[in-house]
């Protein structure tokens, strides 16, 4: 195979993979920005979409409705925990805010084994998507996932950058992630506006879970933890908080790890998620404001 | 002659007077185990302007957070217009009619002039009558019309603060909290926000004017009360205060009666 | 008394259990002996756990990655000749012909833990508030990745087995009272004064000349030490394990300990692994499926952690420092009670 066939592969799945990336990424930030909490617990609604498209699907909904069920099914989880569980804690110390996170996840995922069981789920598509393109005779395959995937992330960020230019809610998001205290002080209806960006945040990390479950084939309870864990580092290289950098980072990250596999010796594979690490803790110490962001509150 | 504050309002009370737009009551604020304000009351009526004077630290700042609702008090009642405040989420408070103006202006830096603007409004529900008043805003300061497309972290300091005047004007507040809008700025401009400040007050907006510089404070206001560790130290109308210096010299720094 | 007596002398209060503990097996069912054993050992993980957490307020989530470790090196360590022909076919010469008893191999297990925590540490520490906890999962993931992939010599995912079960009750307790000594001696002493400074509020701690990273960095490595050491003790009582059991399964059950004791003080650390441990045992038996009356519960798997989890989120919410809270468990504090109005 020529080599521009290989790399045109490559970026195939880069895009397909950092799309993923993007969207959980991106909720990631957005809850940072509005609330400087760092939300474990955001992975877990990709296994709540997941999930719940599954469910959907197993009552009888066609595909299309049941992602958009499951969609919606994330959002509503993620308005549910805030409300739930961070709300009372809302103003305390980093530490709190932290722990309170870690035990929603816990609490998630041992929901999910309680009622799915700890193992896989397969997670039926409709036949139409079992196909392929195949182009230059076979050399490049790019199946009907990928393009799902690439097109219901499109049609996502198109919709929140619409969302937050051009209207009221999106304008006080934008000002309550700048300066919480003046946006109380121009009157605007603060917990509102948070209880919009879980939403926007968890409904993203819901579609990023039924395109995981579309390309791995199966859902299982712990399926959005490693997930999350890339999500950070995707942010933090964009800029943590910063929805633009969370994009960035995101296609940035599947890029890296997609190349990782695709160029380097077939030893230095496995060990994909420890450089990927490595790479945040570098950024982390060099470049804690990442690619996007100015300024920023990371080190002492 | 200035009266010593002694607690209770005096016989001549404007405190008791029925045009009272907003009304303090023997207000305790705390700031952790701190006692920030110490039974304060004050008031302000309709079409007033009052300055709230007093050392760094006296409290002001507190004073004008707790009326708008980013601190609760530990006792005592903040009533605007009747209806008691002092226990409702800050948005609350915007919608009732009360704008906050900050200490250090606070704009939305990331953010437009004109989205600025449009955020001061936040509250309100009536469009036709926000365009209007953002219109009226940009005549009142043809600065901030020329740079309406711009991000308001690129506005000097001056014009910042027209533009943090403007936005808590889109409010259209009853009552318009002032929080040290002189601050940082060059006496030019000082002048120049001080003149605005008076044309408001001319066209009727009523405020409370938390300042350092006493001497334009005092030029502006109708009446002005001075806070010492957070207690009304001195308190009279502000030719009283303007004519008595030492009285207020006094007053800030704590001396024998 | 001094607050650093009484704590001591609740210490030797246990050393006595000590020699209790060595005549234990004799005394009591072999099941409560081995509760009363991970207990010890839990109680170390979150007592050192909570050195650099609670004390210095930086929430670190890597711990377990030093305790995973300290569990493999030292079961390397000790495998006999056999076992590692067994189960470690490739193990390079170097290491094939190291054999350590018991206490030797926990020891350097513990060491090589100190080392590993300065070479992470020293940039790590740097950071501030969440990020630290973010970069120290990463911390945590990189070990885990490395285990499961180094199988040379962790045999990867699979079980590691063979390990030489020597971790009694009386080795346990012998660590643990060691462990809160050391720790109590350092929390009590000006320098633990000047990590309390550091939790309490960086910037004021700074503004009176204490150098935040050097006191973080301390913490981290004392715990880290711990951390080895108990994964030493861990692995020689299981006996065989697998890298998903140093993952995060076992750090959320360590941090609950931690936070529902308390997370200011020694004693609510070591409360806390008793409440949790207690709670656990009691649940999962629920979680087998129980009759109440005429209706049949069937087995819920995964309860008993979803109970716990709502009782974290709980304390967070009413009372975050735990049950212990700031308290230290001294005899001055029980005689205050014992006698009300009394003075400490």
């Amino acid at each position: 195979m020529s080599f521009e066939l290989y790399i045109t592969q490559q970026i195939i799945n880069a895009v397909s993979l950092g799309s993923l990336y993007a969207l959980v990424a991106i909720g990631l930030s957005m809850i940072f920005g509005i609330l400087r909490m760092t939300n474990f617990a955001h992975g877990d609604m990709m296994m709540v979409g997941g999930f719940s498209t599954l469910v959907l699907q197993n009552l009888g909904l066609g595909f299309g409705w049941a992602v958009v069920g499951g969609i919606g099914v994330g959002a509503l989880a993620g308005v549910i925990v805030e409300r739930t569980a961070y709300r009372p804690v809302r103003g305390a110390p980093e530490v709190t805010l932290l722990l309170t996170s870690l035990a929603v996840t816990y609490i998630l995922e041992n929901l999910g084994i309680l009622i799915f069981t700890s193992s896989a789920q397969n997670f039926p598509l409709p036949d139409w998507m079992d196909s392929a393109f195949q182009l230059y005779n076979g050399q490049i395959t790019f199946t009907q996932i990928n393009l799902l995937t690439v097109a219901l992330t499109g049609v996502a960020l198109t919709a929140l950058g619409w969302f937050v230019t051009r209207t009221d809610i999106g304008l006080g998001m934008r000002a309550a992630a700048e300066d919480m205290g003046a946006a109380h002080l121009v009157g605007l209806d603060v917990n509102r506006l948070i209880v919009v960006a879980f939403a926007i945040a968890s409904g993203f990390a819901g579609l990023a879970g039924v395109l995981w479950a579309a390309q791995s084939g199966v859902v299982e309870p712990y399926m959005g933890f490693t997930p999350l864990l890339k999500a950070f580092v995707a942010a933090i290289i964009g800029g943590f908080g910063s929805i633009a950098g969370a994009l960035l980072g995101g296609y940035l990250l599947g890029a890296l790890e997609v190349f990782i596999v695709a160029f380097f010796p077939s030893e230095i594979s496995p060990y994909r998620d420890a450089i990927v690490f490595c790479l945040l803790i570098a950024f982390l110490l060099f470049r804690p404001n990442g690619l996007l962001k100015r300024t920023q509150e990371v080190k002492l | 002659m200035p009266e010593r504050a002694q607690g209770e309002p005096g016989p001549v009370g404007k405190e008791r007077s029925a045009a009272a737009l907003l009304e303090v009551s023997d207000l305790r604020v705390n700031y952790g185990a701190v006692a920030a304000i110490r039974g304060v009351n004050l008031s302000v009526a309709a079409g007033e302007v009052v300055a709230l004077l007093g050392a760094n630290g006296a409290g002001k700042s507190t004073m004008l957070r707790t009326i708008s609702g980013l601190s609760r008090p530990r006792s005592g009642r903040i009533v605007l217009g009747g209806e008691a405040i002092h226990r409702l989420p800050p948005a609350r408070i915007v919608r009732l009619g009360i704008a906050h103006c900050p200490e250090g202006r606070r704009v939305f830096g990331s953010l437009t002039v004109a989205e600025n603007l449009r955020l001061g409004a936040a509250a309100r529900a009536d469009r036709a009558g926000v365009a209007k008043d953002r219109e009226h805003i940009y005549a009142m300061f043809p600065i901030l019309s020329e740079r309406r497309t711009q991000s308001a972290g690129t506005l000097s300091g001056g014009e910042q603060q027209m533009l943090a005047l403007g936005r808590a004007l889109m409010a259209q507040p009853r009552i318009l909290l002032l929080d040290e809008p002189s601050l940082g700025l060059a006496p030019l401009l000082v002048q120049q926000i001080f003149r605005t400040l008076a044309e408001l007050k001319a066209s009727g907006v009523t405020m409370l004017l938390v300042e350092q510089n006493i001497n334009l404070a005092l030029d502006l206001a109708d009446r002005a009360y001075v806070l010492r560790t957070g207690e009304v130290s001195l308190k009279g109308s502000a030719a009283e205060l303007k004519a008595d210096y030492e009285a207020v010299a006094a007053a800030y720094l704590g001396a024998r009666t | 008394m001094s607050r650093m007596q009484s704590l001591l002398a609740v210490v030797a209060v246990l050393a006595v259990m000590g020699v209790f503990s060595v005549s234990a097996p004799a005394l009591m069912n072999d099941y409560f002996v081995r509760i009363l054993t991970v207990m010890c050992i839990n109680a170390m993980l979150v007592v050192s756990m909570g050195l650099a957490n609670g004390f210095t307020g930086v929430f670190s989530l890597g711990h377990m990655g030093f305790v995973g470790v300290g569990a493999y090196l030292s079961g390397v360590l000790s495998l006999s000749d056999a076992a590692k022909a067994a189960y470690l076919p490739d193990l390079p010469a170097w290491i094939a012909g190291l054999h350590l008893a018991f206490f030797p191999s926990t020891l350097v297990a513990g060491l090589v833990c100190i080392v590993l925590a300065l070479l992470v540490g020293a940039p790590l520490m740097r950071l501030s508030g969440h990020f630290v906890s973010v970069a120290t999962l990463g911390f945590l993931i990189i070990v885990n990745v490395v285990l499961i992939n180094a199988d040379v010599y962790t045999r990867g995912a699979r079980t590691f087995t063979g390990v030489p079960l020597e971790t009694t009750l009386p080795w346990a307790m012998a660590w643990l009272l060691l462990t809160l000594v050391v720790l109590a001696r350092i929390v009590y002493s000006p320098k633990g004064r000047a990590w309390r400074a550091v939790r309490e509020d960086i910037i004021a701690a700074q503004a009176i000349g204490i150098d935040v990273l050097p006191t973080r960095l301390s913490a981290f490595v004392i715990g880290a030490f711990f951390a080895g050491v108990g994964g030493s003790l861990y692995g020689h009582y299981l006996g065989s394990f697998s890298p998903a059991g140093f993952y995060f399964a076992y750090t959320f059950s360590l941090i609950s300990m931690l936070v529902i004791g308390g997370m200011r003080s020694i004693t609510g650390a070591v409360l806390g692994v008793v409440i949790v441990s207690l709670l656990s045992e009691l649940l999962r038996n629920l979680e087998r499926g129980f009759d109440i009356g005429f209706v049949a519960v069937p087995p819920l798997y995964g309860a008993s952690q979803i109970v716990l989890g709502i009782i974290l989120i709980l304390i967070m919410i009413f009372r975050p420092s735990g049950v212990m809270g700031d308290l230290e468990l001294s005899f001055g504090r029980i005689a205050a009670l014992l006698h009300k109005g009394r003075k400490e």
